[in-house]
């Protein structure tokens, strides 16, 4: 039986109508297209009106197919699939064209739009021809959620969570949470103590009745999908029995062995081989660091075992893993700060004085390793003049594109922190100073009148070669001062580096070990850019904080609580639908060739080894179809974009061309009807 | 089956090498029930049989017609045309008929070049008044005619409507035994359709498939493949994962990638496409530079690989006339 | 003889995550480009099946665009590198067939790239029509030949069976 086709061409006002000769296309539609059984055209066919034009043919024309010809099926398609399911016709028996979009928008010449606009038509009324009712299918989402990370971010999102009465597993690779911002010493633009505001909530997270918290500790696989994902977890062996350690840090007291601490004091301080990165860790517990650890090293010591008073210590102990099962994911893996060492004209690793704003961090915290104080590499003398350079890996060609962000106003606090703490004078090299958010541009305005000078230049070298007088024994940071038009020499004696925000080095094998997308950076990428910042293209995984982009502390903690508010949302559904537009993989046509196997990076292909066939899991297909393009058997079919769905269009929208090997072009060569 | 209810069979041979004849002598003795079946009215490699007499009959009287090679002469089309007229069911035999086969290679050239070769340009050729074939020669008794050397191979069902297919070359005697079973019982397929499997070699193939990720394709004389592991996956250009089953995997089995010669699965419009995107699909790398790299150095002639035996029923058919001898494009 | 400029005929399949929305860009900024270009939409690039390309040429396409997002942007990961290397792979075998190299384009576009995709239709659609027409059917047209040297056959096998035997 045929299908009965109507036809809708809007005018969208005069946005179409004013460029396409609208009653044409639909007269052609009507009378040159087959099983076109209406065609008409209307003002505004999203207006309630248009819709109930398309209802009521249905129900009284008996259609059983409708093409929409209007703006972008990005901005409408839902609106005409719900007016088809209004009427009982199912959704996906319904087809958009855009021909403002694509027609009336970029074209002048109003004939050569028409006929454009014709193609267009010709081919929606061939694909939608051939179109299949489609069902969207249903799965329960489970109220347990995975946040990886235990920054600032992922911290929010957990209590956000639990507090709402859900339970979270909460990962951290470090042996405590806190992140990067238990680093710092103060937060812009308020000056807040970063510790007074992050440990109470850090606390929070420990005693949480809803929050298990798993510290050193990593997701090793997950499987599944939306609502119903398994996750392996491996807890990293501390060699601390944590049921009967009491965080009293005797053993880390009486360990003999001191080792330069890279991580948290980034280098500027020393830790003990068993040891907790901060005082006010979550949890408190300390691990040992085998690679430095006496007794590993060498068989003997055990310092800290002799003098644990509830014998927690436990060298024997090996990694262990845990198996979850959850219905959200929210990664909120952070950043790392960028190597300064890449730039060596900067001379970073190579000029003592020279310091990127970690190390600065760690200086200025008052339980950092000078205890606050703002002193050189020799730890005694306080500098008298301080050099920030912005920009250091960012907003530049040979490193990082993007601008970090957070570089300005860190700047600027670290200026007013030099300023409040010594009497040194402070110059800034700036290539602009970036301060759009609430209270940015004040704290700027404060800085400038608590007298600290601003260069409107990137710096081009930072040297000890001195050349002129008053520049012996200093740092001499050479910049065009783009505002002045002249090239500057400022000696210095301490420079500070604001080094780039980049992605985690693992941000990409942690992207497809969830299924998500990096930018070429290595950003998570977001569903989308605008309106869906936290949601991925993977259903169920949710990004936050710095691992989505460059952003501060606010911005983070909205992501965070963004994220969270998007889990509770699916968890308070109960159940997620799951869009129809899938693969699938015919049993009795495949041959088992796995060549479609490794092509998913969702690892919805299974090899059935009892049948010697692939099988696509529904849930886990996103519908991109490049197995089905792939196998050679041609055993995978994709759902609402089929081969003969797609070779229909292909013969539609060539309606006009010279037709060649097409099944359905009559070949001149062939025999006509026997005589 | 009594002999009132005899039917008449005809075999017949296009451009072809004459193999799909010799198989249907495969089937062995079982070609007696054959002959119990029906009466052999034409069958040029067997039976003394007249085309006049063909052209006698009445239309639709010839009950099974098993036609094979494919269509390159005017007198092959004149013939393909004839039969179908005679015959109640068409059946396109053996890879030729279906697909063009080897003879439609020829299809990267035209009858010019062809000519030029075959009439002069090979070394063993001794034609100095440079004689070629003429479809028209003027004599003392008349005019004398030769059928006309076409530019593009033709499959059978570009020429005359097929109503069943048979693939492979030549197609496996138990196949055709299966088919010709299948006519005698009334149990076929829907029209148009290929008698046999709807899956592809590897599912008959016995070797182990483990992971497919090809950083270089090589040619069968640079390796000794292993004896258990899946060619492909050695490198090896194997067309078993594209090429409808039915064979066997005889090839594969002894060591010797399938070349696609019972052509592509159901339902399939272009057997090189599927080739070529299965192929690429699990090359091995990200680089655009060495991915050209690879497929430049591993494929080095791509229509002789995908299109071995399928080139004639592509969807591009043959190389483009134009860039071809100029003299000959005008046909 | 009229001197019409010729307007080639060009299908594009495009991802429907960055360059149907860089399409749908180039429409909402109001960039003019040439109209030759006829656009499908699929989920992805890595959906874009060779036959298709095939398909399009043999159904009478100048030229065949195939559209994705950028390399390590795509929406599924890393399915337009299978696009790349199936486009490659095409472009290889187009190439032994006797098609000009400029008759197929693979080209990035981010769903911010409206500008970009339209400066690209424009460059190709120069490209066919410097080409000219492919008119693929043309190929294995033949003329009034062949039904004349099928008629001769005809008529000499008549003259035969008119002599009585």
């Amino acid at each position: 039986m045929s299908e009965k086709v109507g036809v809708y061409i809007c005018h969208c006002g005069s946005n179409i109508a004013g460029v396409v000769d609208v009653e044409d296309v639909a007269k052609f539609a009507g009378e040159q297209i087959e099983n076109v059984a209406v065609s008409r055209d209307y003002k505004f066919m999203c207006s309630s009106l248009g819709q109930e034009l398309i209802e009521e043919d249905i129900r009284k024309e008996g259609l059983t197919r409708v093409v929409v010809a209007a703006c972008s099926p990005h901005l409408h398609e839902k609106t005409f699939r719900r007016a088809c399911a209004n009427a009982g016709l199912n959704p996906y028996l319904c087809h958009m064209t855009s021909i403002r979009e694509q027609v009336s928008w970029v074209i002048e010449d109003k004939a050569v739009a028409t006929e454009k606009a014709k193609a267009m038509v010709a081919a929606a009324v061939k694909r939608v021809e051939l179109h299949e009712e489609l069902e969207p299918s249903e799965v329960p989402v489970n109220p347990n959620t995975l946040v990886v990370g235990g920054g600032i971010t992922g911290i929010q999102a957990a209590i956000e969570l639990a507090d709402a009465g859900y339970p979270v597993y909460l990962v951290e690779r470090e042996p405590s949470i806190g992140g990067h911002m238990a680093q710092f010493d103060k937060t812009f633009p308020t000056l807040d103590c970063a510790a007074c505001i992050l440990t109470p909530k850090m606390s929070d997270v420990g005693s949480h009745p809803n929050i298990h918290l798993l510290s050193y500790s990593e997701v090793e696989d997950i499987s599944g999908y939306v609502g119903n994902f398994h996750v392996r977890i491996r807890k990293k062996a501390r060699y601390v029995d944590e049921e009967a350690c009491t965080g009293c840090g005797i053993c880390i007291e009486k360990c003999p062995k001191k080792v330069v601490d890279d991580v948290f004091e980034a280098g500027m301080g020393y830790r003990k081989s068993i040891y907790r990165p901060f005082p006010q860790a979550v949890p408190n517990w300390p691990v040992i660091d085998t690679e430095s650890c006496t007794y590993f090293e060498r068989g003997k010591c055990k310092a800290c075992e002799i003098f644990c008073p509830t014998e927690a210590i436990d060298f024997e102990q090996q990694d262990s893993y845990i198996d979850i099962d959850v219905g959200n994911v929210i990664l909120a893996t952070g950043y790392d700060l960028f190597d300064a060492r890449k730039v060596p004209q900067y001379g970073y690793g190579r000029l003592a004085n020279v310091f990127t704003s970690l190390e600065f961090e760690r200086m200025c915290n008052a339980s950092g390793p000078t205890e606050g104080k703002i002193v050189l590499r020799d730890g005694i003398t306080e500098p008298k003049s301080v050099a920030i350079i912005h920009c250091v890996g960012s907003r530049d060609e040979n490193h990082n594109p993007y601008c970090s962000s957070i570089c300005c106003m860190s700047a600027l606090k670290f200026g007013h922190l030099v300023m409040e703490k010594t009497d040194a004078e402070v110059t800034s090299f700036y290539i602009d100073v970036r301060t759009s958010q609430k209270g940015y541009e004040e704290f700027y305005n404060r800085l400038l009148e608590e007298g600290m000078h601003f260069v409107r230049g990137k710096a081009a070298e930072i040297t000890d070669a001195a050349r002129q007088p008053g520049e012996e024994g200093k740092l001499i940071v050479q910049a065009e001062d783009t505002l002045l038009g002249k090239q500057r020499r400022v000696p210095v004696d301490m420079v500070i580096l604001m080094s780039a925000l980049e992605p985690k080095a693992d941000a990409k094998d942690v992207g497809l070990q969830f299924g998500i997308s990096c930018s070429m950076e290595g950003w998570f990428t977001e569903r989308h850019p605008k309106l869906d910042p936290v949601a991925t293209m993977t259903d169920g995984i949710f990004v936050a904080g710095v691992a989505q982009g460059p952003k501060d502390i606010p911005a983070s903690v909205a992501q965070g609580a963004a994220a969270a508010a998007r889990v509770q949302g699916m968890i308070t559904a109960g159940t997620v639908e799951i869009e129809p537009i899938v693969a699938t993989i015919h049993e009795e046509i495949c041959s088992g060739c796995k060549i479609c196997n490794n092509l998913c990076p969702f690892n919805a292909i299974e090899f059935l080894e009892d049948k010697e066939v692939s099988y696509v899991n529904a849930a886990l297909c996103k519908g991109c179809g490049t197995c089905v393009a792939a196998c050679p058997a041609q055993a995978i079919s994709g759902a609402h974009f089929n081969n003969d769905q797609i070779f229909a269009e292909i013969g539609g929208i060539l309606y006009d061309a010279i037709g060649g090997n097409g099944a359905k072009a009559p070949a001149k060569s062939k025999e006509p009807a026997p005589a | 089956m009594s002999a009132a209810k005899k039917g008449k069979l005809a075999n017949y041979w296009a451009a072809s090498c004459g193999g799909c004849e010799i198989a249907v002598l495969g089937i062995n003795e079982k070609i007696l029930d054959v002959a119990e079946a029906f009466d052999i009215v034409l069958w040029p490699v067997a039976v003394d049989a007249k085309v006049h007499s063909i052209e006698k009959m009445a239309d639709k009287s010839i009950d099974l017609c098993l036609f094979n090679g494919a269509i390159r002469t005017s007198e092959q089309e004149y013939m393909a045309r004839l039969l179908r007229r005679k015959s109640k069911v068409m059946v396109a035999f053996g890879s030729c008929a279906h697909e063009g086969c080897i003879p439609a290679l020829a299809n990267v050239s035209n009858r010019e070049e062809i000519f030029q070769t075959a009439y002069h340009d090979t070394p063993s050729t001794d034609n100095p008044n440079g004689v070629r074939p003429q479809t028209e020669t003027e004599v003392e008794e008349g005019k004398l005619y030769l059928p006309l050397f076409y530019d593009t191979v033709k499959t059978l069902d570009q020429t005359v409507e097929v109503d069943y297919y048979l693939p492979g070359c030549p197609p496996e005697p138990e196949r055709i035994w299966d088919a010709i079973v299948a006519i005698l019982e009334g149990k076929l397929p829907a029209p148009g359709s290929v008698i046999g499997a709807t899956t592809t070699v590897c599912d008959d193939c016995p070797r182990t498939r483990e992971e497919k990720k090809i950083k270089e394709f090589k040619r069968t004389w640079e390796i000794i493949p292993d004896p258990d592991i899946c060619l492909l996956e050695q490198g090896l250009v194997c067309c078993g994962i594209a090429t409808r089953a039915g064979c066997g995997a005889l090839c594969p089995t002894v060591g010797s990638p399938c070349i696609g010669c019972y052509g592509p699965n159901e339902g399939v419009e272009d057997f090189g496409a599927r080739m070529m995107t299965a192929l690429a699909s699990v090359i091995d790398s990200d680089d655009p530079e060495e991915i050209e790299r690879i497929i430049q150095e591993g494929i080095p002639d791509p229509i002789g690989t995908f299109y071995r035996f399928s080139l004639a029923a592509s969807q591009l058919r043959r190389k483009t006339l134009e860039g071809l001898d100029p003299s000959g494009a005008s046909a | 003889m009229v001197d019409e400029r010729f307007e080639p005929k060009i299908v594009a399949f495009l991802c429907n995550w960055c360059s149907y929305r860089a399409a749908d860009l180039a429409g909402t900024a109001r960039i003019k480009y040439e109209p030759n270009v006829r656009m499908i939409r699929v989920m992805c690039s890595g959906r874009v099946d060779p036959t298709f390309v095939l398909k399009a040429f043999a159904l009478g396409a100048d030229g065949v665009m195939i559209a994705g997002c950028h390399p390590g942007e795509c929406h599924y990961l890393e399915q337009n590198y299978k696009a790349m290397r199936r486009f490659n792979m095409l472009k290889h075998t187009l190439k032994a067939m006797g098609v000009e190299e400029g008759r197929i384009r693979l080209q990035w576009a981010s769903a911010a790239e409206g500008v970009q995709l339209a400066s690209a239709i424009n460059e190709m659609v120069d490209q066919v029509r410097e080409l000219g027409p492919l008119n693929w059917a043309q190929n294995w047209h033949e003329d009034g030949e062949v039904e004349a040297a099928i008629q001769r056959i005809e008529e000499e096998h008549a003259e035969v069976m008119e002599v009585p035997a």
